[in-house]
């Protein structure tokens, strides 16, 4: 294979150093930056993303990262998004009872999860679907999670009738959750694959692959 | 899908490193490390025997030194793939910035939240209550101090009394932004007879936010006690450095608990 040249979108958010250096682990060429054409025409692209949901939404658009997303998938070319970089490609979501758009690749809205603690922090086990592409060469691992917020349920519309469905990987914390989500070119999980050792380096490894 | 709530979050174990210009201080007692006293190299070793997360608490008196901790984290961030939470002398979301961009992914306010707790709002607007860790070093009230709750809230690593009631001040943070807390007893700390039971359960009774318990952790059977008094996580520091037992050690204890760990 060769080396992948992946770009991981740097609009201000949170820790990216560890990104980096997880898929440089796995034998990729990282760069982080937030210019467009770059993040445009890079093997992959990945959306960060920690803290509050709409101020990750403001970061995304002043670099156009919503039309770089757009553009990439129209020609499947890959995006990976990381927690809050998830969270954004989703429909909506909502924060202290405001609706804010999010970037509406996926139906569903972004909402707190009903649990007695939060944030639910820590290593989580999952539920993979066989079909899933990024867990192919994990099973029965945990996780690190992060995250107050989550997408709890998953509807497809009309409007994806004519697009397979998304091999979707679920958790649970109080209530069921989105953990992973993947639609061809398009994946994204809730958790950190970064900050979860030997089983997220592996996952990298698959994603990698999979390009 | 169904709703059916689970528990299935792992309790974390977390070696603390304390770190004094850039080196690891206590005792440290590890074979076949090439620099017993390098934070980085701690970390990874820590990492391979299955810690969860790890702390480095910066002890370092001299605001010059602050750039060898930046250092510290950057490099342990290259080699570690965990959790790094990093505390001691934050002072400003400048700082948290600066720590979140070595490659810290929580950061951890002590006394600086006591003296301005505006900073803990401020950090959570910024950077997200995700990455905000309240440590409340607790103890005890001694004679001439007193608080509702009976314990309250120490700062320069327990050396200074502040008459402010520790369970007001972890339900005051909640409220503010944080998103953790590391529970430190000072009066357990170092004694190796236990975790404070009592101050767990009253912390863990008044916050819906994690909860770490640190401070006096002496034998395997300590922890699941913790766990079971509240915490969601546990912290130690010399049991570990000094060889008495590994975090495998520690999770198979838990496990034979009951409990669930990675």
């Amino acid at each position: 294979m060769a080396t992948q040249n992946i770009v991981i979108l740097d609009y201000g958010s949170g820790n990216l150093r560890s990104a980096q250096r997880a898929l440089e682990k796995v034998g990729a060429r990282v760069q982080v930056t937030a210019d467009f054409d770059k993040a445009l025409n890079a093997d992959a692209l990945v959306v960060p993303g920690v803290g509050a949901f709409a101020a990750c939404m403001r970061g995304i658009l002043e670099v156009r990262g919503d039309v770089i997303i757009d553009r990439r998938l129209t020609d499947g070319r890959p995006v990976l998004g990381i927690c809050v970089g998830m969270q954004v490609l989703f429909a909506n979501g909502v924060e202290h009872a405001t609706m804010v758009d999010g970037l509406g690749q996926w139906p569903g809205v972004v909402e707190q999860l009903d649990a007695p603690i939060l944030p639910h922090m820590g290593w989580d086990t999952v539920r993979a679907p066989e079909d899933s592409t990024i867990f192919a060469e994990v099973s029965g691992e945990r996780f690190y999670f992060v995250h107050s917020y989550g997408v709890t349920t998953l509807e497809l519309g009309e409007h994806d009738l004519n697009r397979r469905p998304p091999v979707v990987t679920w958790g649970t914390h109080g209530t069921d959750f989105v953990a992973a989500i993947e639609s061809g070119p398009l994946v994204a999980t809730q958790f950190h694959p970064e900050k979860s050792g030997a089983a997220g380096l592996e996952l990298l490894n698959s994603w990698l692959h999979s390009l | 899908m169904g709703t059916t709530p689970t528990v299935s979050l792992a309790i974390r174990v977390i070696p603390c490193l304390d770190v004094d210009a850039g080196r690891v201080v206590k005792g440290v007692n590890f074979t076949g490390l090439r620099d017993a006293g390098d934070p980085v190299e701690l970390a990874s070793r820590y990492d391979a025997e299955g810690a969860d997360e790890i702390v480095f608490l910066d002890i370092t008196a001299s605001s010059g030194d602050r750039q060898t901790m930046l250092d510290v984290v950057r490099r342990t961030a290259d080699c570690v793939f965990i959790p790094l939470t990093v505390g001691g002398g934050v002072r400003s979301p400048d700082d948290f910035d600066r720590l979140l961009r070595a490659g810290a992914d929580k950061v951890s306010l002590n006394t600086a939240a006591i003296a301005d707790p505006t900073l803990l709002r401020q950090a959570a607007e910024r950077f997200g209550s995700q990455c905000v860790v309240l440590s409340i070093d607790a103890r005890r009230c001694p004679i001439g101090v007193s608080s509702e709750s009976g314990f309250e809230v120490t700062t320069h690593g327990g050396r200074r009394s502040t008459g402010v009631d520790a369970i007001t001040w972890a339900i005051e943070g909640t409220k503010r932004g944080a998103g953790e807390i590391l529970l430190n007893s000072m009066d357990a700390d170092g004694t190796k007879a236990g975790f404070d039971l009592e101050l767990i359960e009253k912390i863990r009774s008044v916050v819906q936010v994690p909860l770490i318990a640190s401070g006096g952790a002496g034998s395997l059977t300590d922890f699941a006690q913790a766990v079971d008094a509240g915490a969601d996580a546990v912290l130690a520091a010399s049991v570990f450095h000094f060889g008495q037992f590994t975090v495998s050690q520690v999770k198979e204890a838990l496990t034979e608990s009951g409990l669930p760990v990675r």
